[in-house]
C-alpha cells in the first residue's frame, strides 16, 4: 500500500471534514440563493404578500399572492391542531400503561410505515375520498390531507420525547395514588420541551409540503372563499409558477419562496426557544 | 378518617374519587382509540387505494403492465416500465452520490467536531433538514439546471436543456443528505466511550477505530438511516416533478428526461381524471408506492435485527 496507517488517518480525517464542509456549504448556498433572489423581489415590493391576486394572475402576475399566504395559514393551522391532539394521544397510549408491549410494537410498526409513506400517497388517498363522496377539492380536504401527513411525524417526535422523560416521574406519581391519566399528564409535562419542539417541527413540515395539497385543496388562483371552496398554499404556488414563461409570474414564485423559508426558519427558531422556556417543567432543570 | 368527622366530607371525598375514576375511564377509551387510529388509518389508506385500482387490475395483468413501456392513457395503454426505470435510476444515482458524503459528514460531526463547532454544524444540519423540498426545486431551477445543461452534460457528450434524471438525482441527493446525517449521527453518538477508548488503547489509529469498531457497532443504525433515505428519494414528488422533464419514455442516458412513479401521478392526474381507467391506473401507482415503502421498512427491520446479532460488541 502506498499509504501508511497514519497517512490514511490524516486522509480520512480531511475527507470527513471536507464532506461536512461541503454539506454545510451547499445548504447555506440554497438558503442564500432563496433569500437573495426572493428577497430582491420581495423587498422592492413587500405589498405583493398582502395583495389579492388579479384576474389574470397566472398569466401576467398582476396583484399578489395573499390567497396563498391565507391558504397556508387556514390549511396548516387547523391541521396542526387536529393532528397535535391525535399525535399526543397516540404517543401517550404507546408510552403509558394502556397497552401491552406487543400491541405497542405493532402500532409502532404501522407508524413507521406511515412515517415513510410518500406524501403524494396521502394526496391521492384524500382525492379518492373526495371523488367517492362526490365533493369538490377544497380548503377542508387540504386540512384533512395535511393533518394525515403531519400525524406520523408529530407522533414520532412526541413518542421520542415521552420516552426520554425520566421513569422516576411515572413512579412518583403512581406512588402518590394517581390514576393512569394523571400520570400521563405529568409525564407529558416532564417531557414538554420535546413535545413542543416536535409539534412545531410538524407544523414546519406541514407548511412546506406541496404534494399532499396539490390535488386536495384545489390549486385555486382566487382568494379562499370558505371551508368548502378551493384554496391554495405557498408551496403549491411556488411549484405552479416556478416554470412559468412570464418573468413576472416567476418572480412571484421567488418572493413566495422567500416568505416560506423565512416562515420555516422562524418556526424552527421558535421551537428551540420554546423548548428552552418549557425546560423548567422538566425534572433536572434547564437543558433542552 | 373522614367517616368520623362527618358525612359531608366523606361524600365529597368519594365524589372526587368517582370523578377521577370517571375521567380515567373516559380518557382510556379516547387514548385507546388513538392507539388504534394509526392502524385504522393505514388500513383505510391501503384498502381504499386497492379498491379503487381494482377496475384496472381486472382488465390488465399486473406483470404485463409492469413490463411494457407504452404509456398512453388516452389509448388505454398502461405500461409502467418507463416510470419504474426512471424511479430506479433516480433512486440509485442519488443514493450513490449522497450516501458516502452523508456517512463521512456524520463521522465528522460525531467523532471529529468538538465544542461550539459541533453544536453549530449539527444544529445547522437539523434545521436544514426541515427546508421544504419545493425550495430545493426552485433553487435547482435557478442554479443546477443551467449548470448541468451548459457544462456537466456536454462534458459527458450529452445535449440537454438541463432537465432530466441526472439533475433530479443530484438535487435529491442534496435533499436527503441532512436527513441521513442526523440519523447516522444519532446512532454513532449512542455508542459508549469505552469502545473508542479500548480500541485506541490497543494502538489503533483514530481512523482504524472508526472504520473497524465504530462503523460496525453503529452499523444497524446507519444502515436503517440509509434505507429511510432511500424511501425518501423513492417517494419524492415535488423535486422530480419540477426537474425531470416529464416525458414518459424509457430513458436512453442518465441525462435524458423521464418520469418517476410519483411524477406520473402529478403530471397526469389533473387532465385525465375523467377517464375512470386512468384514474384507477394512477391510484395503482399509489398502491405500488405504499407496497414498496412497506417492503423497505419490513426489510430494514429484519436486516437490522440480523446485523445487531452479528455486529455485537
Amino acid at each position: 500500500m502506498a499509504l501508511d496507517r497514519y497517512a490514511r488517518q490524516r486522509l480520512f480525517g480531511w475527507l470527513a471534514r471536507g464532506a461536512a464542509a461541503l454539506v454545510v456549504a451547499v445548504m447555506l448556498g440554497v438558503v442564500a440563493v432563496t433569500i437573495y433572489r426572493g428577497g430582491r423581489v420581495f423587498l422592492t415590493d413587500p405589498a405583493i404578500a398582502v395583495t389579492p391576486p388579479g384576474s389574470r394572475y397566472m398569466l401576467e402576475g398582476d396583484g399578489g399572492f395573499l390567497h396563498a399566504v391565507l391558504g397556508s395559514i387556514f390549511i396548516v393551522g387547523p391541521a396542526t391542531v387536529v393532528s397535535m391532539v391525535l399525535a399526543v394521544s397516540t404517543a401517550i397510549y404507546l408510552q403509558s400503561d394502556y397497552s401491552s408491549e406487543r400491541f405497542a410494537d405493532a402500532v409502532n410498526m404501522f407508524l413507521n410505515v406511515l412515517w415513510g409513506t410518500p406524501p403524494i400517497v396521502y394526496g391521492v388517498f384524500v382525492l379518492t375520498v373526495i371523488i367517492a363522496v362526490g365533493a369538490q377539492t377544497s380548503l377542508f380536504f387540504g386540512i384533512v390531507a395535511i393533518a394525515i401527513f403531519q400525524y406520523p411525524i408529530m407522533t414520532r417526535y412526541t413518542d421520542e420525547a415521552l420516552r426520554s422523560a425520566p421513569e422516576t416521574v411515572k413512579e412518583a406519581t403512581y406512588g402518590l395514588g394517581a390514576t393512569r391519566f394523571e400520570t400521563a399528564l405529568m409525564t407529558v409535562r416532564a417531557a414538554l420541551p420535546g413535545v413542543v419542539a416536535g409539534i412545531v417541527m410538524g407544523f414546519a413540515r406541514g407548511i412546506g409540503d406541496a404534494a399532499t395539497v396539490l390535488f386536495t385543496a384545489g390549486r385555486s388562483t382566487n382568494m379562499p372563499g370558505g371551508p368548502f371552496e378551493p384554496a391554495t398554499t405557498l408551496p403549491v404556488l411556488i411549484f405552479d409558477q416556478a416554470m412559468s414563461f412570464n418573468a413576472e409570474v416567476r418572480s412571484h414564485a421567488y418572493a413566495a419562496a422567500f416568505v416560506l423559508i423565512v416562515a420555516v426558519l422562524a418556526l424552527i427558531f421558535a421551537s428551540k426557544l420554546l423548548a428552552g422556556r418549557y425546560a423548567r417543567f422538566a425534572p433536572g432543570g434547564r437543558h433542552s | 378518617m373522614a367517616g368520623s368527622t362527618g358525612t359531608e366530607s366523606a361524600t365529597d371525598g368519594s365524589g372526587r374519587l368517582d370523578r377521577r375514576l370517571l375521567v380515567e375511564r373516559l380518557s382510556s377509551y379516547w387514548l385507546g382509540g388513538a392507539g388504534y387510529f394509526a392502524i385504522a388509518l393505514f388500513a383505510l389508506i391501503v384498502l381504499t387505494l386497492l379498491y379503487q385500482s381494482l377496475p384496472l387490475l381486472s382488465e390488465y395483468s399486473v406483470v404485463q403492465m409492469l413490463t411494457t413501456s407504452n404509456w398512453d392513457p388516452a389509448q388505454n395503454e398502461f405500461g409502467f416500465l418507463p416510470a419504474i426505470v426512471g424511479t430506479v435510476y433516480v433512486t440509485l444515482l442519488s443514493m450513490a452520490m449522497g450516501t458516502p458524503i452523508a456517512i463521512l459528514a456524520a463521522i465528522y460531526i460525531a467523532e471529529y467536531a468538538e465544542g461550539r463547532t459541533k453544536t453549530l454544524v449539527s444544529s445547522l444540519i437539523d434545521v436544514l433538514a426541515a427546508i421544504p423540498s419545493v425550495i430545493f426545486g426552485l433553487v435547482a431551477l435557478i442554479v443546477v439546471v443551467p449548470l448541468v445543461g451548459d457544462y456537466v452534460a456536454p462534458a459527458f457528450g450529452s445535449d440537454t436543456t438541463g432537465l432530466g434524471i441526472f439533475t433530479v438525482s443530484l438535487v435529491m441527493a442534496i435533499v436527503v443528505t441532512p436527513f441521513m446525517i442526523s440519523l447516522s449521527v444519532e446512532s454513532l453518538e449512542a455508542l459508549p466511550d469505552e469502545l473508542r477508548e479500548s480500541s485506541l488503547g490497543v494502538g489503533a489509529t483514530k481512523w482504524e477505530t472508526i472504520r473497524s469498531v465504530l462503523l460496525r457497532a453503529a452499523g444497524p443504525g446507519i444502515f436503517s438511516a440509509i434505507l429511510l433515505g432511500f424511501g425518501r428519494v423513492f417517494g419524492a414528488t415535488i423535486v422530480p416533478a419540477m426537474l425531470i422533464g416529464g416525458q414518459t419514455q424509457l430513458p436512453d442516458s442518465l441525462f435524458a428526461t423521464g418520469q418517476t412513479l410519483p411524477t406520473l401521478i402529478v403530471n397526469d392526474f389533473g387532465e385525465l381524471m375523467s377517464l375512470p381507467l386512468t384514474q384507477s391506473a394512477l391510484i395503482f401507482v399509489g398502491v405500488m408506492l405504499v407496497v414498496v415503502v412497506w417492503l423497505f421498512n419490513f426489510g430494514a427491520m429484519l436486516v437490522r435485527r440480523r446485523l445487531q446479532r452479528r455486529w455485537q460488541y
